[in-house]
């Protein structure tokens, strides 16, 4: 109950931010349409909208790091978190309280990407539900990420990091916007290293009903979330000692 | 039984003390200012009465409850106002007044009750559903310790409470907390000499981590000889040795 209270106003500050609904939801569609638009000029089967919609839901998702980091860098950098410290909420609380309200979010933002995507052509099917499902696992890892970002940097250092260089790397590491076998070499192998082509890969597979493929990918984007979260949380707690 | 009694009461950071060995004494029901000039200590020692920072050493006790080895008690005890404002500012008013309510796990009747009672008390009613991120600094200020009186606590530190306010703000803050002195115990820190002496029972000023002197507004006065608080503060604090 006490969590509950918590999880609810960390919602409310990031759904009442108009600049995270941009990004969060305005974004991804802008670039959906707008690849789809160059598709069907120039036809190019990366930008298929089966192939591309899957791409554009982990790219969005890619933004909830910076939504949740900001808002933790805030929160300590505001005294705030000093005030909740001192109530009864424990530091189980706070980790999933910063944690668990994301995910619908990031649910939401799933849905509605895929809802566009049907608009500009998508075939309706189950494994689109299935898709939306599969994307928890990233979901987890963005947002953790988020709570590490959030314990260790300022807001403004958050905006740097998390706002250009995470959605960078999301976006040329994970096969999105071209294919990484013409690249190769090295490139390669270190996108193969990194969670962000796995979960697209991992969602592509799952769209198109291809349930086999999504291994070994989910097991790279469950592994990633996981690490991600354990770090993130002994980063939270450590930096709440020092508070 | 004090409200707060400090026991040699100790904090090291690597080759800093910023409190060392303090032994002081709040009664029930006053408002103690603490006082020094930057880095004597003040905040380092509310944030071990409030468990935000463990003591190096030494103990205190709030309401005869450790903050060592009672600090769960301590916290339900006890409700800070940091020195900064610390409010959620996308959330309105209200649901500021909800979320503290919330964490302190009151049921929605009494959350309602709550929010009631301190959105009269405060003059808050009418921006309650205004959100709190584009509220002048006084009205959060405001907001900010009615969100501490949430849950009702029995010791309440207010840490800078009208640092940056305009003299208006500042008098109106004044007003506010003078209304709750003799409910509960009330720790104040600040800067301001006049606010010390307006809204004081008693001082304690600190210097370099250590208690210079314990007295009420005109003890200070008498003893550094001066009709002027802030005269003998800057009197006291230059040729007092701890």
């Amino acid at each position: 109950m006490k969590g509950l209270a918590f999880s609810k106003r960390n919602d409310l500050e990031i759904l009442r931010d108009p600049l995270n609904l941009f990004f969060g939801v305005g974004f991804p569609i802008v670039l959906l349409l707008f690849l789809t638009v160059i598709q069907r000029n120039i036809p190019v089967a990366l930008f298929e909208i089966e192939h591309l919609a899957p791409g554009i839901v982990v790219f969005g998702l890619s933004f909830m790091t910076l939504f949740s980091a900001t808002l933790i860098a805030k929160d300590r950098g505001s005294s705030f978190l000093q005030r909740l410290y001192t109530t009864p909420l424990t530091a189980g609380d706070f980790i999933l309280g910063y944690l668990l309200p994301i995910l619908p979010i990031c649910i939401a933002q799933s849905v509605i990407c895929y809802a566009a995507a049907v608009l500009l052509g998508l075939k309706v099917t189950i494994h689109i539900l299935s898709s939306v499902l599969f994307t928890l696992p990233v979901a987890l890892l963005f947002v953790s990420l988020g709570l590490l970002c959030g314990s260790i940097f300022t807001d403004k250092q958050v905006g740097g990091i998390c706002g250009a260089l995470l959605t960078n790397l999301t976006a040329w590491l994970s096969g999105i916007w071209f294919d990484l076998g013409l690249v190769g070499g090295a490139f390669q192998k270190i996108a193969n290293l990194l969670p962000f082509v796995h979960a697209v890969e991992m969602e592509r597979a799952v769209l198109r009903g291809d349930y086999a493929g999504v291994f070994p990918h989910i097991w790279w984007a469950s592994g990633y979330a996981a690490a991600v979260t354990a770090i993130a949380a002994f980063a939270f707690l450590r930096q709440m000692k020092r508070q | 039984m004090d409200a707060i009694k400090t026991i040699d009461l100790t904090k090291k950071y690597k080759d800093l003390t910023a409190v060392d060995g303090l032994n002081l004494t709040v009664r029930q029901g006053e408002l103690l200012s603490l006082l020094g000039v930057n880095g004597a200590g003040k905040t380092t020692t509310i944030k071990m009465l409030t468990g935000l920072v463990r003591p190096t050493s030494g103990d205190a006790f709030l309401n005869g409850k450790s903050i060592l080895t009672d600090s769960g008690v301590v916290k339900a005890m006890i409700a800070v106002s940091p020195q900064e404002t610390a409010v959620a500012p996308n959330l309105t008013v209200r649901e500021n007044l909800e979320l503290m309510a919330g964490v302190h796990g009151f049921s929605k009747a009494e959350t309602k009750d709550k929010v009631a009672e301190l959105s009269d008390g405060f003059g808050l009613g009418e921006i309650a559903n205004k959100r709190a991120g584009k509220l002048s600094g006084g009205w959060q200020r405001r907001l900010s310790i009615a969100m501490a009186l949430i849950s009702d606590p029995i010791i309440l530190f207010l840490d800078e409470p009208t640092l940056g306010l305009d003299v208006l703000a500042r008098s109106d803050l004044w007003d506010m907390i003078r209304t709750l002195k003799g409910k509960m115990t009330v720790v104040l820190t600040t800067h301001y000499m006049e606010e010390a002496e307006a809204l004081s029972d008693r001082v304690a000023i600190l210097k370099s981590g250590q208690l210079l002197c314990t007295g009420t507004p005109a003890q200070i006065k008498a003893k550094a000889g001066t009709d002027k608080f802030d005269e003998a503060f800057v009197r006291l604090i230059k040729e007092g040795q701890p």
